[in-house]
């Protein structure tokens, strides 16, 4: 299925695609205006240019043995290199060209794939680098990066596509996410791999982390990883799993409501697939706290540096 | 290559690719919003959205049979769920799937070529898309083929230095070596388009840029456009209701 | 009559603390194209840089009457215009006409009348037809007449041009130096092509390590710092 998931029009429910499109709106609002913050209108060029690069970086191809390659997606190696907010302009650049001259990826469903990947796919691929990239954990810190931001966006398009109705057997999607981790990590090993070949040229084009972080923020966005990999761990166990644990946390019947709301009238969807649709939203409600926590992180940090 | 004819097409001179962008892209927005909300006789609906497509295609002079074929692109990715449906038991779904994906795409397609990029993207401007994006995507459309070509020469020359199947996986210190060779020419095609953005800057602070960009015209939207953007809106709106009343 | 361009004792050092420039001066009058000869590394992109206050180091630099600072910049990038190497980072602009007429833009004019003052620069370059093209079809040759317009179309007093026959064929460097020829404003290339820059320019200065080191006629730098087989070699090709 590949790294990066564009979901075309047609295949999203109306609450889903109609909801994301919505969020995306002041959603892009708030990057660009971050981005042209740091950057004024005569970045254009750069950011143009970069998201070309990325591009045609998907030419060079990554030998992975047994006669595969595999190629760079990139949200990540923006984020560390032009920073999370350009990273974002760049990548939803990048999808609406696609959408719009390959046809690649829906018209409606844009604001679906600019969520995942765009917005949440590059928060989740900047935030190991933010808490950790500054000290010894640096490399590993950018693998995890690379292998989050296009782990995030695949899971992310897969719960929407299954709450979307989408029925996907147990095994397809076994497969699936197998294929997707394998994606994530080697997108996480060439991102760290072309990091380190950049800092051997020209270190001046990778960032450094923000400075200031606080030990709360960094603990809460660890337990934020963790409750995700639990939640997945816990969902691909089946439903009964998360339902023992969403009881117990008071998660499982928020989640419940949270699906049966907008999707009254897709009783078929909802019994279907039940667990996943739960695991789905589980999943993306944890994103949305990650992208939340690094929100938060920069506020204070850029209070305390003030 | 698909983009390259695309941009043909759109050079075009037909009634239908003087129309104003803003109203091929209302009316493009409710076809696909009526073709993506529906659920009921949907072989009847796509076979009239079909038609109404393919008119709008032969108004605007392009070669139809080309057209419906390229708008197949989409079809890989689709195909593939269509099976996992099938699979599932519930192929009425992935019908249902390959219908509106498809036609989706046909009117993206039949937009985009009789729509140059830069009219395209003004058109978005004006309709309340942020500009800066919009700006960001026009220069990467710009250098997409002048990076892709210095990353193909790049990819040539490394090939040429030998070629074999191994990789990260298979061997050991060559696989990794040959990994490191790709990151290592994924970072000079980074530094190069890096610097490349830099003399870009430098070309437009030479010509008086003071961080604004500032364009040619503004798009006038005439009768023709208001008519052609009510009727090619109606047009999908009327036909679902026909369809659904049936039955 | 005042110079156009006068540099006095121009230093510059980059930031990793190369020094690039050791002290230039320099004079540019009115109607004369004048060659920057040398070696790669020598200086001479950078010294052009400084003409239109794309880089400022220490020393005296003024163009056409006004002393580069930062109040007179806008007014002195409107006076000299720069041809860069690469043309298709000259070329950012989605058209042809688009990208010529964003230096009248940029000065205030009205989208009407910048577009008549690029379609003006295109029909002196000899690109009258091609002001919707995309400038990714354009051939090399017509990329750098599409550039130059581009310059043309903001009515400077002084072309530059940094190595302009980089990526052209022999046709390609014919005409564009018949181009040249017919341009009234003053000129400086800066060239590694000896032929071109003997006939096409008036005088030729040669650097060497951020200075200069020699000015006359282009054939007595060619022959004084060994380029004589570059000479000689081109001499037997015509």
């Amino acid at each position: 299925m590949g790294a990066a998931v564009h979901i075309p029009d047609g295949f999203l429910a109306t609450p889903v695609w109609a909801t994301l499109d919505a969020a995306a709106v002041p959603a892009a609002g708030f990057i660009v205006r971050r981005a042209q913050r740091e950057f004024d209108e005569g970045k254009v060029p750069l950011l143009g240019v970069m998201g070309a690069f990325v591009f045609a970086a998907q030419m060079i191809n990554f030998p992975v043995g047994i006669g595969t390659t595999g190629h760079l997606v990139g949200g990540a190696l923006l984020a560390f290199t032009l920073g999370p907010a350009a990273a974002s302009v760049v990548m939803a650049a990048i999808l609406a060209i696609q959408a719009l001259i390959f046809q690649d990826g829906g018209i409606l469903a844009l604001g679906p794939n600019v969520v995942n990947m765009a917005i949440v796919g590059v928060l989740a691929g900047y935030l190991p680098f933010y808490l950790w990239g500054g000290g010894k954990w640096r490399k590993l810190s950018l693998f995890a990066g690379g292998t989050l931001s296009v782990l995030v966006s695949a899971v992310l398009a897969l719960a929407e596509l299954a709450i979307s109705g989408v029925k996907m057997p147990a095994s397809v999607l076994g497969v699936s996410l197998a294929l997707f981790l394998v994606s994530a990590l080697l997108e996480g090993a060439i991102t760290l791999a072309v990091i380190q070949a950049l800092e051997s040229i020209q270190p001046r084009f990778v960032r450094e982390p923000a400075a200031g972080r606080s030990f709360a923020l960094g603990a809460v966005s660890l337990g934020a990883v963790l409750l995700a990999a639990v939640g997945v761990l816990f969902a691909s166990t089946g439903p009964d799993g998360i339902e023992k644990l969403g009881r117990q946390a008071g998660i499982a019947s928020h989640a419940r409501t949270l699906i049966t709301t907008p999707l009254s009238g897709y009783k078929v969807a909802f019994l279907s697939s039940s667990w996943l649709s739960k695991a789905g939203a589980g999943l993306a409600g944890l994103a949305l706290i990650y992208g939340a926590c690094l929100l938060i992180g920069r506020a204070v940090s850029r209070n305390r540096s003030v | 290559m698909h983009h390259v004819v695309l941009e043909r097409w759109s050079r075009g001179n037909s009634a239908i690719h003087r129309l104003d962008p803003r109203a091929k892209i209302s009316a493009l927005l409710v076809f696909l919003v009526v073709l993506a909300t529906a659920h009921r006789n949907l072989v009847t609906l796509s076979a009239g959205l079909l038609m109404l497509l393919l008119a709008t295609l032969v108004g605007a002079r392009l070669p139809l049979a080309a057209a419906v074929v390229r708008a197949g692109i989409v079809l890989p990715f689709t195909v593939v769920f269509v099976c996992i449906c099938w699979w599932a038991g519930d192929p009425a779904r992935g019908i249902a799937l390959l219908l509106k994906s498809y036609l989706s795409a046909l009117a993206v397609m039949a937009v985009v070529s009789t729509t140059p990029l830069p009219a395209l993207m003004r058109g978005m401007e004006m309709t309340g898309s942020p500009r800066f994006l919009l700006m960001v995507a026009q220069f990467l459309y710009r250098y997409l083929f002048v990076i892709s070509e210095e990353a193909q020469h790049m990819s040539k020359a490394a090939a040429s230095r030998g070629a074999t199947s191994r990789g990260l996986i298979g061997s050991t210190s060559r696989g990794r070596s040959r990994f490191r060779a790709a990151a290592g020419a994924l970072a000079v095609l980074f530094a190069r388009s890096y610097g490349r953005a830099e003399d870009i800057h430098r070309a437009m602070l030479a010509r008086g840029f003071q961080g604004r960009f500032r364009t040619l015209g503004a798009l006038r939207f005439r009768t023709a456009d208001a008519l052609f953007a009510v009727l090619a809106s109606l047009a999908p709106i009327l036909w679902r209701v026909a369809v659904e009343k049936v039955r | 009559m005042p110079p156009l361009i006068e540099v006095r004792n121009l230093k510059f050092t980059y930031e990793d603390g190369t020094r690039a420039l050791n002290g230039v001066d320099f004079r540019l009058e009115a109607g004369e194209t004048v060659a920057l000869l040398g070696a790669n590394g020598s200086g001479k992109t950078t010294f052009v840089m400084h003409l239109n206050g794309l880089l400022q180091g220490e020393g005296s630099v003024v163009v056409c009457g006004l002393a580069m600072e930062k109040r007179n910049i806008p007014a002195i990038r409107a006076r000299i215009g720069l041809v860069f190497q690469d043309s298709d980072s000259q070329l950012f602009m989605p058209t042809v006409l688009e990208d010529v007429a964003f230096g009248p833009l940029n000065r205030g004019m009205s989208p009407a009348e910048a577009a008549a003052r690029a379609q003006a620069a295109l029909d002196t370059v000899g690109m009258a037809g091609a002001a919707g093209r995309a400038p990714y079809h354009l051939s090399a040759g017509e990329k750098k007449r599409v550039a130059i317009a581009g310059i043309l179309a903001m009515d400077p007093e002084i072309l530059v041009l940094d190595e302009p026959t980089t990526f052209l064929d022999p046709p390609g460097q014919r005409s564009l130096a018949a181009l040249l020829a017919n341009l009234p404003q003053a000129k400086i290339l800066v060239t590694h092509d000896i032929p071109f820059a003997q006939a096409n320019s008036n005088r030729a200065v040669f650097f060497q390590n951020g200075a200069i080191a020699a000015a006359g006629p282009v054939e007595d730098i060619a022959v004084r710092f060994g380029w004589e087989f570059a000479v000689e070699r081109s001499k037997s090709n015509r």
